[in-house]
């Protein structure tokens, strides 16, 4: 029986684990840079989702070449004019990311979702490079 | 002058005084918390949260905020590479009884969750004239 529990908890160890799979390590600059980004395989094609919340989606800029997207942009935190802060934890500032998939991937038909603060990026792979079963004569 | 460059914050995970019964992790949001003679605002980081599944109470003066994520977007979804986990939010605040808790007011967008609470008006500051 499919329990929903157990494979939550089963991702989340999955997510705790810090997966560092070899044909990533080196290819995203700078691991522990901003945004965070996790990268999951769904069927054929790779799907990142990075953690950007307050960024205004104008503030947004993605770009894709070959095999390489970056991500770049800025956020802001702005205060009213006049207000006593009581506590201050939020961060702003810009980034530049790049990240660097081991697969053949078509950067024209990468699709980029921005809702509640996530990005998601839908990398499909190229129709050539998707694995082909060969049959034995 | 170039903007500063923004810096990763590792999520906090909420000490829960009581175990729950779902294995799903809870995170501290990081909040800016600021006041003006009108009102106190809190601002909450909640990213993946839907408004819908937002849920702010207040209850023997204790604003409870809670953001409860939809792991159901994950379905079918093999991590191959991750750097952050995910979970749902909540964090608690007391709040002096110069709230008036039936006017607070809520805003999502972004992931960012802006709660106004205006003061009551006795807490309000009042200029006295010296005649």
């Amino acid at each position: 029986m499919y329990n929903a529990f157990d494979a939550l908890l089963d991702f989340q160890q999955a997510l705790e684990s810090r997966l560092q799979s070899d044909w990533l390590r080196g290819a995203t600059a700078a691991t522990g840079a901003f945004p965070p980004i996790n990268v999951f395989q769904q069927s054929d094609n790779l799907v990142a989702i990075i953690e950007l919340v307050g960024v205004n989606k104008s503030d947004l800029e993605i770009q894709a070449k070959n095999n390489t997207i970056r991500i770049s942009g800025k956020k802001d935190v702005t205060y009213p004019e006049k207000v006593s802060l009581h506590r201050r934890e939020r961060l702003s500032g810009s980034f530049d990311r790049t990240l660097t998939v081991p697969i053949q991937i078509d950067a024209d038909r990468i699709k980029a979702e921005y809702r509640d603060g996530v990005l998601a990026l839908f990398i499909p792979r190229t129709e050539s490079d998707k694995p082909r079963s060969i049959s034995i004569n | 002058m170039s903007p500063q460059e923004l810096q990763v914050q590792q999520k906090r995970e909420l000490e829960k005084k009581q175990e729950s019964t779902v294995p799903a992790r809870v995170f501290v949001p990081t909040t800016d918390i600021f006041e003006t003679e009108e009102a106190l605002s809190l601002i909450v980081e909640m990213p993946g949260v839907d408004r819908a599944k937002v849920d702010v109470s207040v209850e023997d003066g204790v604003l409870t905020i809670q953001g409860h994520l939809d792991f159901s977007k994950y379905e079918g979804m093999q991590p191959v590479y991750t750097e952050y986990n995910i979970g749902h939010y909540r964090r608690s605040f007391s709040l002096s009884n110069t709230v008036d808790q039936g006017r607070i007011s809520a805003e999502m967008k972004d992931g960012v969750l802006t709660l106004v609470l205006p003061k009551a008006e006795e807490a309000k500051p009042r200029r006295i004239s010296v005649s």
